[in-house]
């Protein structure tokens, strides 16, 4: 009889409880970073994405004003099979909440449909191509730092204009490489130029020697590097071997991160153009991002592009959630109001959120900075030309993105 | 025709690598029954080595040629003192499984302080530069990789089929309780053996530093093949292994030249295709 009142009387604190939860607003927040922990791209994403988020977290005063926010994180090895699968996981039994990061175009497009399925939310900060807000974008999604179309767009365009009219690309075979090359070939031949060749390459390659020759003997101009990560660092270095950039032709490195450029040497990598979204010593901003970014890293890198973009997505995401006043856990409604909201941090400056899920910042051409002109160490880049966001990026009215009205 | 001389011999240069890192493991495989797998780890502290050499004593390529073998060796024949000779008698799967996590471990501490890009290592300034051969520019540095490769294998092949030591050390692995009856430490020949193998792993890392990015995981991705040419030599053979590395390397070079998109696939389709027709390998012989 005893227990039967103390259940009883459980029960109705229990109903009281779950009543009382579902009045005052739900104020969990979980936050899922995806990414290549041990690969190829560990660098420019990878742990220090995940050290972006915390300090994200730290940063927004959330937890101070009542709200629980929790971080996790996996590696999806580069395998959009693994990526979709963490995905679902993460999504149905952890009650992640948001995706962050999610590079590599492979794994990106896999779990963009996941993402939309189950209408979570995903901004991606790592992966290059632009169909993710072109025919696969998606209500659930925002593409924050940068895509194909802009770097060929920036990247294609001033090489051509500074006489690279003859292309041979040399590209990673899988949907990044494919998406760079298509989109660099379209500038160039609109700027006036002729694609006079290709190669593809496995993603993960050690000797690029082979594909260097054939690049050679194409006597292009520019060789295009739709590739990333360790695969351009290794055909950079082998072509200084080969002779290629002595000879005459030009490397065009389509996608390259500033830990590139750190693990190249400024011996190697000198000269070399090419365009990113942000770099640390562009402010007192992200100056004083960066440096306390560096300090938590274990090898004290600077950050890369990704890894800021991290931060400066989460610090978007969380005002908007902020201003709804709580965790609606509706993904879509989330990313409406995201896109509502104009964009401004410390990182990226001012931007907006385009309705395909497109973020527009300015995009900057780079050139790394001769060994004689660097000032100490990660000091690497010289700005050379920015490009306004609303020009950088693929214009709606070529968009085939669903969510555009046109 | 003239792009086909210079892949011919771009894929001489990435088999004079084959050639040392599967002669090392074929070495430690006939002489020990290891299936080495932190070959690859090996490899890669072979290049790591080389770089602190360089830029934390100042000592440079030459030295760290000769250096860095014997640094790596003496770890390597700590491993063995340690952990691997425990093994002795059990099935292979055990050493596998043992330097399998021993390399896991090692590229995972070497991730952790270094990331995964790596660092910078130049080629020295005796080797630098090219000569045009006419159908192609042979960077020096390549060249040199592929004469010295080919000295230490057949070097290797001379002291291990050749000379008394060898000859001992061949007789100790068929049976080492007769060969101790005749006064020789067996013990102490094969902890030098796996010392010798690990040391050729750590030389192929030192001459592809300047040539690859000092990385992590250079020789996770790399063992694999490695593996396939052993197993397509004939497991244990010396001299299976040197022309099969070599061959191979000529045979994906060719490849990447006619379809680039199988490279990474077509030395495992090789393996396939050799083991059905002959399961002891090109060279080897039943057991």
């Amino acid at each position: 009889m005893k227990h039967g009142i103390s259940a009883m009387l459980l029960g109705t604190a229990l109903a009281f409880g779950a009543a009382g939860g579902a009045v005052a607003q739900d104020k969990n927040i979980k936050i899922g970073v995806l990414t290549d922990n041990s690969g190829l791209y560990a660098d420019l994403g990878g742990p220090g994405s995940t050290v972006a988020a915390q300090m994200a977290i730290e940063d927004s005063g959330l937890a101070a004003k009542g709200w629980k926010l929790d971080l996790i994180s996996a590696d999806h090895q580069n395998k959009p099979d693994i990526g979709s699968t963490i995905a679902r996981q993460w999504i149905d039994v952890e009650k992640v909440d948001i995706f962050m990061d999610v590079l590599n175009s492979g794994v990106a497009l896999a779990v963009n449909n996941v993402v939309k399925e189950k209408n979570s939310i995903m901004i991606n900060t790592g992966a290059a191509t632009s169909d993710l807000t072109n025919a696969q974008c998606s209500p659930n999604t925002i593409h924050w730092v940068y895509d194909t179309y802009m770097l060929a767009n920036s990247t294609g365009q001033a090489l051509v204009k500074a006489g690279g009219d003859t292309w041979y690309f040399l590209t990673a075979d899988y949907a990044f490489g494919h998406a760079l090359e298509r989109d660099t070939a379209a500038v160039v031949v609109k700027s006036g130029g002729k694609v006079i060749g290709n190669v593809r390459h496995p993603l993960n390659t050690a000797d690029f020697s082979s594909f260097l020759l054939q690049a050679q003997a194409s006597k292009a101009k520019i060789i295009g590097m739709a590739n990333a990560g360790g695969d351009t660092t290794n055909t950079i270095k082998q072509a200084a071997e080969f002779g290629i950039v002595s000879g005459g032709q030009k490397l065009a490195g389509l996608l390259l991160f500033i830990t590139d450029v750190h693990a190249l040497g400024l011996k190697v990598a000198q000269g070399l153009n090419f365009t990113e979204t942000f770099y640390w010593d562009m402010n007192d901003g992200t100056r004083a991002f960066s440096k306390r970014f560096s300090e938590r890293m274990k090898n004290k890198a600077m950050p890369s592009m990704v890894q800021a973009g991290v931060y400066s997505g989460l610090l978007h995401y969380f005002k908007a959630l902020e201003a709804m006043g709580g965790n609606p856990h509706d993904g879509a409604k989330v990313v409406a109001k995201m896109k509502e909201m104009p964009t401004d941090d410390a990182l990226f400056g001012q931007g907006t959120i385009r309705a395909d899920g497109r973020k527009l910042h300015p995009a900057y051409l780079f050139e790394v900075k001769k060994p004689e002109e660097s000032k100490g160490p990660w000091d690497y880049y010289k700005l050379i030309g920015t490009t306004p966001g609303e020009q950088a990026f693929r214009p709606l009215s070529e968009s085939a993105c669903p969510l555009v009205k046109k | 025709m003239q792009a086909l001389y210079a892949q011919l011999l771009v894929g001489l240069i990435n088999g004079s690598f084959y050639a040392l890192l599967s002669l090392g493991l074929a070495v430690i495989f006939g002489m020990l029954n290891i299936i080495n797998f932190a070959h690859g780890a090996l490899y890669m502290m072979g290049a790591f080595v080389a770089y602190f050499l360089l830029n934390l004593g100042g000592i440079n390529y030459w030295w760290a040629l000769l250096l860095a073998p014997i640094i790596v060796g003496i770890f390597g024949m700590i491993l063995e003192r340690t952990m691997l000779q425990w093994l002795t008698g059990l099935d292979h799967l055990y050493g596998l499984l043992l330097t399998f996590g021993i390399a896991l471990i090692v590229q995972g501490v070497f991730q952790n302080y270094f990331g995964s890009s790596g660092l910078p290592y130049a080629i020295p300034d005796q080797l630098r530069g090219g000569m045009n051969l006419g159908f192609m520019f042979l960077p020096i540095y390549r060249g040199w990789v592929v004469v010295f490769s080919l000295i230490v294998c057949l070097a290797t092949w001379f002291l291990i089929e050749k000379t008394r030591l060898g000859a001992y050390l061949r007789a100790a692995t068929e049976n080492p309780t007769l060969v101790r009856a005749f006064g020789i430490n067996v013990p102490r020949m094969i902890t030098l053996t796996y010392g010798l193998g690990v040391g050729l792993a750590a030389l192929a890392g030192v001459l592809s530093a300047p040539i690859n990015q000092v990385r992590p995981l250079m020789g996770a991705d790399l063992i694999i093949v490695v593996f396939a040419v052993v197993v397509i030599g004939g497991m244990g053979s010396i001299m299976g292994s040197i022309i099969t590395g070599f061959a191979l390397g000529v045979i994906e070079g060719l490849t990447k030249y006619f379809y680039p998109e199988a490279s990474n696939t077509v030395v495992f389709v090789l393996m396939v295709l050799v083991l059905l027709v002959k399961p002891t390998g090109l060279t080897g012989r039943a057991a």
